[in-house]
């Protein structure tokens, strides 16, 4: 059982590198983006990976016979505090999408192409017209 | 069990992402990201996080979805065969993996109920109890069963506003690049001018 230990975190590890690869190796703008979602996601797998206690349970109390909640003395229930902190940390990761992508549909206006090597090649093109001008 | 359905589930996940990396599709990847976000659902449920689950089922799959599909249709939905040599950000991408593997063998062993994450102010938080005024016994101090509710609320209500502002500053980012834009520069290739999908949450 030494080896299930750490799986979890390796499987984690390779989910961010495939993100991070995507990143710096794909030219596609929205490609970027959604290796960026790839990458946000493994974190968020990490952290809840952490608040898990094998054998437990939600963190959602139980009610005895006489409907009274029973705490974490009679039942084994799960770390509730990762789970705040990456309920914030989807919402978050979503209205950064929203803003990479909207970069995105205005760069493919100006630009005419989301694929990074055209833009810059239409960047750099600019900068020679701009110099050719007296 | 779950440690079963656990590593079946990070298999699904794993070979998904590979999918999302290899296809130049773009509305395939994108599909593919929303099953990345049911399969990580999923997961969470497995791992007791039943709110991180439907969050990410409402907000992963289901608002991630329909914005990069939004911004396909305003951008195309073909990945151009990249020229570039994969071979640098492989070494990278190997280099950094490997060090966090490295890394991971200080960790404590997943789901230990021993662990130190177990130890700080979570057992507070399900232990918050307080005597009740007068009488034998004693109630929750916030009256809710469902702890990571009381915590996002209440105790890290905070944090709470914090997420609400970073959501209304890219809501405002988002509406100052659509608004009042000038036309496109350029001749040819440029997009329809419609105001339709401006990817705001």
């Amino acid at each position: 059982m030494e080896f299930l230990g750490l799986f979890n975190y390796w499987v984690v590890i390779f989910l961010m590198m495939v993100g991070f690869y995507a990143l710096i190796s794909r030219g596609n703008l929205v490609k970027k983006v959604v290796g960026l979602n790839l990458f946000q996601t493994s974190v968020i797998i990490f952290y809840v990976s952490t608040g898990k206690i094998v054998g437990g349970t939600a963190p959602i109390l139980i009610e005895d016979d006489h409907g009274a909640a029973e705490g974490a003395a009679e039942v084994l229930y799960s770390n509730p505090l990762p789970h705040v902190l990456m309920l914030t940390a989807i919402v978050v990761g979503v209205a950064t999408m929203a803003m990479a992508l909207a970069l995105v549909v205005r760069i493919k206006e100006t630009y005419g192409t989301i694929e990074d090597d055209e833009i810059q090649e239409q960047v750099l093109a600019d900068e020679l017209h701009e110099g050719a001008r007296p | 069990m779950e440690s079963v359905v656990d590593l079946a589930l990070l298999g699904l996940l794993a070979v998904t992402a590979f999918g999302v990396l290899h296809l130049r599709n773009l509305v395939a990847v994108v599909m593919l990201m929303g099953i990345y976000s049911f399969l990580s659902a999923a997961l969470f449920v497995v791992l007791d996080a039943v709110d991180v689950a439907f969050t990410e089922v409402a907000v992963g799959a289901g608002v991630s979805t329909i914005l990069a599909l939004g911004t396909l249709a305003l951008v195309g939905t073909r990945q151009k065969r990249h020229a570039k040599s994969p071979v640098i950000p492989l070494l990278i991408v190997l280099v950094t993996g490997g060090m966090l593997v490295y890394g991971t063998y200080d960790l404590p062993r997943w789901g230990q109920a021993d662990n130190p994450v177990h130890g700080h102010v979570a057992p507070e938080y399900l232990e918050m109890h307080v005597p009740l005024a007068g009488e034998e016994g004693e109630v929750l101090e916030v009256h809710i069963p469902n702890i990571v509710t009381t915590v996002l609320a209440s105790y890290r209500g905070y944090d709470t506003l914090g997420e609400t502002t970073v959501v209304f500053a890219a809501m405002v980012g988002v509406l100052t690049l659509f608004v009042g834009r000038r036309r496109p520069r350029r001749k040819g290739g440029s997009p329809a001018d419609d105001d339709g999908e401006d990817g705001a949450p």
